[in-house]
């Protein structure tokens, strides 16, 4: 299990390839990575990420070790950068490798919701008009307050996976 | 003393990222409060708590939150991360 903060870039087909090794048992990986977006209608010069050192790594690994207990996880990678991002660029990964497809997918889910909203991280935009720091949405929040009614057991990802034995 | 860190609009507000306190607040609530009477920066920087969140010694923490041992407290808007 592998979490890094980091203000450099990164190259996530090289992080995926790297990712559980000589494990043979995994049948599943799944993947996200989050893009800094400039569109017309809300055009971004560049976006800062601010985090708290210390308390980011240690927050993360807390729950990168939650999804462990929820799901049967043979590895697991979260990168999240800080600093000065430009449109185009690589914000977040998180890449989780499984037995099955079923509990890759909603560790990934899982993951990402949580760094949405409780991961000490805040970005804020520069935008020809000005900057202005992004505010939290109530989606993000749903999305996460939707994990707390999951059995934190593989219970349901068993019966899930007998129906597809290959991942 | 207790180290208290500021982050993102909430450091702005107020001016400076950290600096040392001394408190004699039973709760994350309290001490809020005696930063808000400090007026000023303080005051415009917290004046809607809904919409800042806290942390003490680095885990997420609630106005009720003990802080008589803490070392570290952080006050921030809510996270945006990912």
């Amino acid at each position: 299990m592998t979490v890094r903060v980091q203000s450099g870039p990164f190259d996530s087909g090289r992080e995926l390839a790297a990712l559980g090794g000589a494990e043979t048992k995994a049948g599943a990986m799944a993947c996200f990575v989050g893009k800094v977006r400039s569109v017309s209608a809300n055009p971004i010069a560049s976006m800062t990420v601010e985090h708290y050192p210390g308390m980011t790594e240690a927050a993360i690994s807390q729950h990168v070790d939650e999804a462990k207990r929820r799901w049967p996880l043979l590895d697991c990678l979260v990168i999240h950068r800080f600093g000065k991002l430009m449109p185009g660029e690589n914000i977040v990964m998180v890449a989780v490798l499984a037995e099955h497809r079923s509990e890759a997918f909603r560790a990934a889910e899982f993951l990402m919701d949580y760094l949405k909203s409780r991961a000490p991280f805040w970005k804020k935009e520069m935008t020809p008009a000005g900057s202005r720091w992004v505010e939290a949405v109530r989606q993000d929040e749903e999305a996460l307050q939707r994990w707390d009614s999951e059995p934190a057991s593989s219970d349901q990802n068993q019966s899930f996976s007998d129906f597809h034995p290959s991942g | 003393m207790v180290e208290v860190l500021y982050f993102a609009w909430v450091r702005e507000r107020i001016g400076i990222p950290r600096e040392q306190v001394e408190t004699e607040a039973g709760t994350v609530g309290e001490f809020i409060e005696e930063l808000k009477g400090r007026g000023g920066r303080y005051e415009m920087a917290l004046s809607d708590l809904s919409s800042v969140r806290f942390a003490v010694d680095q885990q997420l923490a609630e106005s009720a939150t003990e802080i008589r041992d803490a070392r570290e407290i952080a006050v921030f808007p809510p996270m945006t991360g990912g």
